[in-house]
């Protein structure tokens, strides 16, 4: 045990360096869930008030936060398939150590950038006057709730950096899913203004869960029976992803 | 101990319908450089691979100091140190960074990654580099760097896919250096190489590998020998009035001798192929002398790995590039 902590320790170090060293990566990450809420926001303010019926901004801020954590976690990958074309991981893979200390780093590191990214929206949004139902105790329930969502996110970005065999495969895979997943949930509107169709796909969309459990918090209050559906069904996507990947990676990285 | 550190007994691996390896066996003996030599696509990474537990193996056997790859991994990779062909080095890293997570990952104790971090460094010329971000060293730096890692945990065995690909001549020669004294300090180290002078200078024992299999394996000077087939060149002065008789003269006398194979003459140049250099040499002279030829210069040369190759394979080493690259 010891030794596992040390080796995955020792790569999520190597991750968290990475962050530090290239600030303008964080904030060319942050720009756009703070353009959506601010600018946005503002702008459709008033058209928006059929269904927020008061500030479309705190309406704004869980889809923000659920696309920031989604976005960030989707790429997570991303650096492990560079390392896999660089030779980088085949030299960690002939190191004695254990492959899941691999995972458990970038995992921990992913869900790291989107804790802090999603506190630094949450704080920006708080200074401009975004007014959150639940208070303090519910802006850190917010947090949670994105990083419940970022979990599984992230083991479907590390499936994917295993079985691609190429980066340009994950950024075109990131490229259409990101935008439709977004729009196929509660993000920015709610679901019952979504055509059928669309509705539908949005229902089974994780996404749409973490939106409306946080935008309860946000608006209305502790509602028991949202949050508490919502915790099941993101508990479930969770575990569900878990699963394949423990099944997919344990296969790829034999 | 086992003197033996590699043991493969018939390696078998295919991709599909491509026979990566087609049977393959070698020992390498504790404290030797052994390479594998042959061109791009021979089969030398899938032997890599399977040496550092990176691939399966379809059949065959491949032990390390007595520990087999596909029933005992994990012991293999503590004693193996594998620097593979591509930098492997992180940019945003620096070199003490480096040394630290590598340091992790091999278990050490604190105070023995110290000493061997400031050992290496110095060894490899990066000493007073350690606190640089690794995006600012040049290509050279890298590698050692990498070479640096793959040692600090002192490994039984260090195996190095193309040493010295794409390196500048006095980097090469440091690396040559560095793996020599790996060699001396009794490490083994096995090597794959597309190059016939590192092959040449840098190990004890050579495999030529090709199209899968294993086409000739001895020291390199036991390999140029089988050939027998030294040439010795003697070239006649020009302005002399009667080089061109003196020299059909000479080739004519050697020609009966028993050490030579062949005699060709091109110009002014006579060249002569010879069993035993050291024996040949003092009958030719001794001819040119009793026939008075105007010897104008006189050199010889020992075939090199690209004719040992070619040999063996029946085909030149830069056409099994070409098949297979």
């Amino acid at each position: 045990m010891g030794d596992f902590l040390r080796e995955t320790k020792a790569q999520l170090v190597r991750w968290l360096i990475h962050t530090r060293r290239e600030p303008f990566s964080m904030a060319f990450n942050l720009l756009n869930p703070v353009i959506l809420l601010i600018f946005m926001g503002g702008a459709f303010q008033s058209l928006a008030k059929d269904f927020t019926g008061g500030d479309y901004r705190a309406y704004l801020l869980p889809g923000v936060l659920a696309l920031t954590a989604f976005g960030n976690s989707m790429a997570g990958g991303i650096p492990l398939l560079f390392d896999k074309e660089n030779g980088f991981l085949l030299r960690l893979m002939s190191a004695p150590i254990s492959r899941a200390s691999i995972l458990l780093a970038r995992f921990l590191a992913v869900n790291l950038n989107t804790l802090l990214q999603c506190a630094l929206i949450l704080i920006l949004g708080l200074l401009f006057g975004i007014q959150i139902a639940t208070g303090l105790t519910g802006a850190v329930a917010l947090l949670f709730i994105s990083l419940l969502l970022g979990f599984g996110v992230t083991i479907v970005s590390l499936i994917l950096a295993f079985v691609l065999e190429n980066h340009g495969d994950f950024f075109a895979i990131l490229g259409i899913t990101a935008l439709p997943l977004t729009f196929l949930s509660s993000a920015f509107v709610p679901l019952e203004s979504l055509p059928g169709w669309m509705r539908l796909l949005a229902q089974v969309n994780p996404m749409t869960y973490a939106v409306d459990g946080m935008r309860t918090l946000a608006l209305v209050g502790w509602n028991g029976s949202v949050l508490a559906h919502m915790a099941i069904v993101l508990v479930i996507f969770d575990v569900a992803m878990f699963w394949v990947g423990n099944r997919v990676l344990r296969r790829h990285m034999a | 101990m086992d003197p033996v550190i590699v043991r493969v007994v018939s390696l078998k691996k295919s991709y599909g319908p491509v026979r990566a390896l087609d049977g393959i066996s070698f020992e390498v003996g504790r404290g030797r450089i052994f390479g594998l030599l042959g061109p791009n696509g021979a089969g030398k990474t899938t032997a890599v691979r399977i040496l550092t537990t990176l691939t399966r193996p379809d059949d065959g056997t491949a032990e390390i100091a007595g520990a087999d790859v596909l029933a005992n991994p994990a012991k293999v990779r503590s004693l193996i140190g594998y620097v593979p062909q591509e930098l492997t080095v992180d940019p945003y890293l620096t070199a003490a960074e480096h040394l630290r997570y590598y340091a992790d990952l091999y278990h050490l104790a604190g105070a023995a990654w110290e000493t061997r971090t400031r050992e290496l460094l110095a060894l490899l010329g990066l000493a007073g580099q350690e606190g640089r971000r690794v995006r600012h060293f040049s290509g050279g730096m890298k590698k050692k760097l990498d070479l640096a890692c793959g040692f600090l945990h002192r490994p039984p065995l260090m195996v190095l896919d193309e040493p010295s690909l794409g390196l500048d001549v006095q980097v090469r020669h440091d690396v040559w250096r560095y793996i020599e004294q790996l060699r001396d300090q009794g490490t083994t180290v096995f090597l794959c190489t597309n190059y016939m002078d590192e092959a040449e200078r840098l190990c004890d024992e050579v495999a030529i590998i090709d199209r899968g299999r294993i086409a000739a394996l001895g020291t390199p000077a036991a390999l140029r020998s089988n050939l027998k087939r030294d040439v010795i060149s003697v070239e006649v002065s020009a302005s002399h009035d009667h080089h061109a008789e003196k020299l059909a003269a000479l080739e004519r006398a050697v020609a009966g001798l028993d050490l030579v194979r062949e005699t060709m003459k091109d110009g002014t140049q006579l060249k002569i192929y010879v069993e035993q250099n050291e024996l040949a040499l003092p009958q030719i002279l001794s001819s040119a002398a009793a026939l008075s030829v105007p010897i104008h210069a006189i050199s010889y040369s020992r075939p090199g790995l690209d004719e040992v190759f070619l040999h063996y394979t029946g085909h030149s080493f830069a056409e099994g590039n070409e098949h297979h690259g």
